[in-house]
């Protein structure tokens, strides 16, 4: 991954350490350090916040800028991310996906990217490591055709740690797809403009559509850039969504990055058994390809969307939009929770879930591996006395040593 | 800053630029200055911060010849300076948010470096974004060394947002959030940071202070810090008529008492070693400064004179004078 964002010549790159991305931001320091990523600035900050920052600085001065964050970093940088989307800056983030603390959890899950969907970023999600390499070609040359920030989500350990042999493009097929940056806006002496301006509600309404407008023009280019790299590679990377055997199907499983994979793995074998079952890989998230996917689910009868994350009193956020894309006339639309803080989704699990979907046998919402047990006792405690302890404490008690449910 | 002559008229050192020969005049007598902060913005009638923001930046625009980029963080001078679509800035001038100028600043000079363009950078703030919100992301400024020059305009609260206590508030100062009830009325004592020695402690190039009093020499390090590169800081004691309840056209009155009473010493460091003070001509009580200001009026109200705390911070200017040598014969 580091080596193809090398190749995308970024010329400022700023880095806060957190897991899992920080050996990505290592491997490239190493090449700027090296000479090898050449001409480039690597800016060691002390936070996240002023990360993206100095990222912003240097887009506005005309600069190609990278970064990369997870979980408690994006949110350490917020009022930053959103910034960025507003000022339309054209910089590329990768977002290694971890789970929100507390309770503090290194591990995989969606929590992260949902929590800044709205923030005017474009969001791409990798299904693997091939992916997460070629998506950060077309977020570079995405995110200058319309000066607008865009986060690679590529899923904490599952991807970012993974080993696997991945075809790194080479730097000049990188520089045909990727053509130098030109700034829309810049801070130059010779032509001096005002950033960044206060604006009240005289224009505020106006400034905000031209954002969400600038989101509906990616998806027209979003697939534009995804048949140019496959014409250009000979592979499929990105794009609005990939349907996956989604023939005839009356169920469709719906679901964001890598778990994609051990859910084609599931419907193979179903289908291997006669069910007519298939999915949809959701790459784009932001902009939200509602059209796109009113098509790709319009013969299901079900839906059942797997997604890596809990919006809390509410459900899951890919379901909510995905029921709202429909319409709410069509298919039913059931919501599995799972893999939450990193927990295993196995396809054991995924089968068994996905069968009573197509049976008509699941609740609207189900959350994947739930071990109501301990829920209960819990409960429990917490009813029996005020002072019952944290909650995390008591759990992992409960749990036992050794921590056996991360496998 | 030495002056081949000083002139004293009208009790000031501020002598008319008619009166030095050409080479000792002010970027802001000359015709060709920029301008950079033009007129027609919306800033209040004897604002410290305009006046001090278009020296600093008409004489940074003079040392880089017009190769000049601003970064501003949020706050007064941002907020009066660019109401949407207006612009007061003839410079290329970049607002991102409270807290990150520093940081914004440093990508801007890393792009410049990178693209090997000979276009300096100034971030500037309030205190606020300085001192407080935004004191990590210059921290990180400064231990990384970048060639940015950042200048705090310092007017003691969050003026901004309606006069609110921040870490540069002076002990019993009311503001919006350290009112003048009870029994201690006003800002605490034993609070507060001081950042221009905070920024020493990076050994950074250059650190000094300067006032809207001595618009020389404010003038002249701006000129210095730009003939420098790397981390420097500038820290501009700017007073505020409506935050500090004081008339108008007393901003540099005020201004210069608070030098002359010794709580806001004048200095310069150089990689972390104080190299200058500038002597303070004729020494006052601070009573001279706090009793022109409506923020410390309680400290003299009702009849009774809080003695007690008047010399908590006569303690502190003495502190000032004796740690910067500021009572001592000028040299000529």
């Amino acid at each position: 991954m580091a080596e193809t964002i090398a190749r995308c010549r970024p010329e400022v790159i700023c880095a806060y350490p957190i897991t899992p991305q920080t050996h990505i931001v290592e491997a490239l320091s190493e090449l700027v350090k090296d000479g090898s990523l050449h001409p480039c600035a690597f800016i060691n900050v002390e936070s996240e916040f002023a990360a993206l920052s100095v990222a912003i600085g240097a887009s506005a001065a005309g600069a190609r800028a990278y970064t990369a964050t997870s979980s408690q970093g994006l949110l350490y940088m917020a009022e930053a991310v959103y910034n960025a989307g507003g000022l339309g800056l054209p910089i590329v983030m990768t977002l290694g996906n971890r789970a929100i603390g507390a309770p503090i959890n290194i591990w995989n899950d969606h929590s992260d990217a949902m929590s800044m969907r709205d923030a005017g970023w474009i969001q791409l999600f990798a299904k693997d490591n091939q992916e997460a390499a070629d998506l950060h070609v077309q977020a570079f040359r995405i995110a200058e055709a319309l000066s607008c920030p865009v986060m690679v989500c590529v899923d904490g350990f599952i991807l970012t740690h993974a080993f696997e042999r991945v075809d790194v493009p080479s730097q000049e097929d990188v520089d045909q797809l990727l053509p130098p940056y030109e700034p829309v806006q810049v801070l130059d002496p010779e032509a001096p403009v005002t950033i960044g301006a206060l604006v009240g509600p005289e224009a505020f309404t106006e400034v905000r559509w031209l954002a969400h407008e600038k989101q509906l023009r990616a998806l027209a280019l979003i697939p534009r850039v995804a048949e140019e790299f496959a014409a250009h590679f000979g592979r499929t990377s990105g794009g609005l969504l990939r349907p996956y055997r989604t023939e005839g199907a009356r169920t469709i499983v719906v679901a964001l990055g890598s778990v994609n994979g051990t859910i084609e793995e599931v419907v193979d074998g179903m289908r291997a058994s006669g069910v007519a079952i298939g999915s949809v890989d959701v790459c784009t998230f932001r902009p939200f390809p509602g059209e796109a996917l009113r098509a790709a689910l319009r013969e299901a009868q079900r839906i059942v969307v797997v997604e890596k994350n809990l919006a809390l009193g509410m459900g899951g956020v890919l379901a909510a939009e995905v029921s709202a894309a429909l319409h709410g006339d069509g298919p039913v639309v059931h919501t599995v929770v799972a893999g939450l803080g990193g927990r295993a989704i196995t396809e054991d699990a995924l089968a068994k879930v996905f069968a009573r979907a197509h049976a008509g046998e699941l609740s609207e919402l189900v959350v994947l591996d739930l071990d109501t047990r301990l829920v209960e006792r819990e409960l429990a405690r917490s009813a029996e006395t005020r002072r019952s302890g944290p909650v995390a404490s008591n759990l992992l008690r409960d749990v036992g040593p050794g921590m056996r449910r991360i496998a | 800053m030495s002056q081949e002559v000083r002139f004293y008229q009208t009790g000031t050192l501020t002598a008319g630029n008619r009166l030095l020969d050409p080479g000792s005049r002010t970027v802001q007598a000359s015709v060709d200055r920029s301008n950079a902060l033009t007129s027609g913005h919306r800033a209040c009638q004897g604002c410290g911060e305009a006046l001090a923001a278009r020296w600093v930046l008409d004489a940074a625009m003079r040392a880089t010849s017009g190769r000049l980029i601003a970064v501003n963080a949020t706050g007064c001078l941002e907020v009066f300076t660019t109401p949407y679509p207006e612009s007061a800035w003839q410079l290329p001038w970049m607002h991102s948010l409270f807290g990150n100028a520093a940081a914004v600043a440093t990508g801007v000079a890393a792009a410049m470096r990178v693209s090997g363009r000979d276009v300096r950078v100034l971030a500037q703030g309030g205190d606020g974004g300085t001192t407080d919100i935004g004191f990590g992301c210059l921290s990180g400024m400064f231990e990384r060394n970048d060639d940015v020059l950042y200048v705090c305009y310092d007017n003691e609260a969050y003026m901004n947002t309606g006069v609110q206590r921040s870490s540069a508030t002076p002990p019993t100062a009311r503001t919006a959030t350290t009112p003048a009830v009870g029994d201690l009325p006003g800002n605490e004592f034993g609070q507060g940071k001081n950042v221009p020695l905070i920024a020493m402690a990076h050994f950074i190039p250059y650190v000094a202070t300067a006032t809207v009093a001595h618009l020389h020499d404010l003038e002249a390090k701006v000129l210095k810090a730009m003939s420098m590169t790397g981390a420097r800081y500038l820290h501009v004691h700017v007073p505020c008529p409506l935050g500090w309840g004081t008339a108008s056209e007393d901003t540099i009155k005020v201004a210069r008492l608070a030098v002359e009473c010794g709580l806001f010493p004048v200095f310069e460091a150089e990689r972390g070693e104080v190299t200058s003070s500038r002597a303070i001509r004729r020494r006052v009580p601070v009573v001279e400064y706090l009793k022109i200001q409506r923020r410390f009026s309680h400290l003299f109200s009702g009849g009774r004179v809080d003695e007690a705390r008047i010399a908590g911070l006569q303690a502190i200017a003495d502190h000032n004078v004796a740690r910067f040598h500021l009572e001592r014969e000028e040299s000529a």
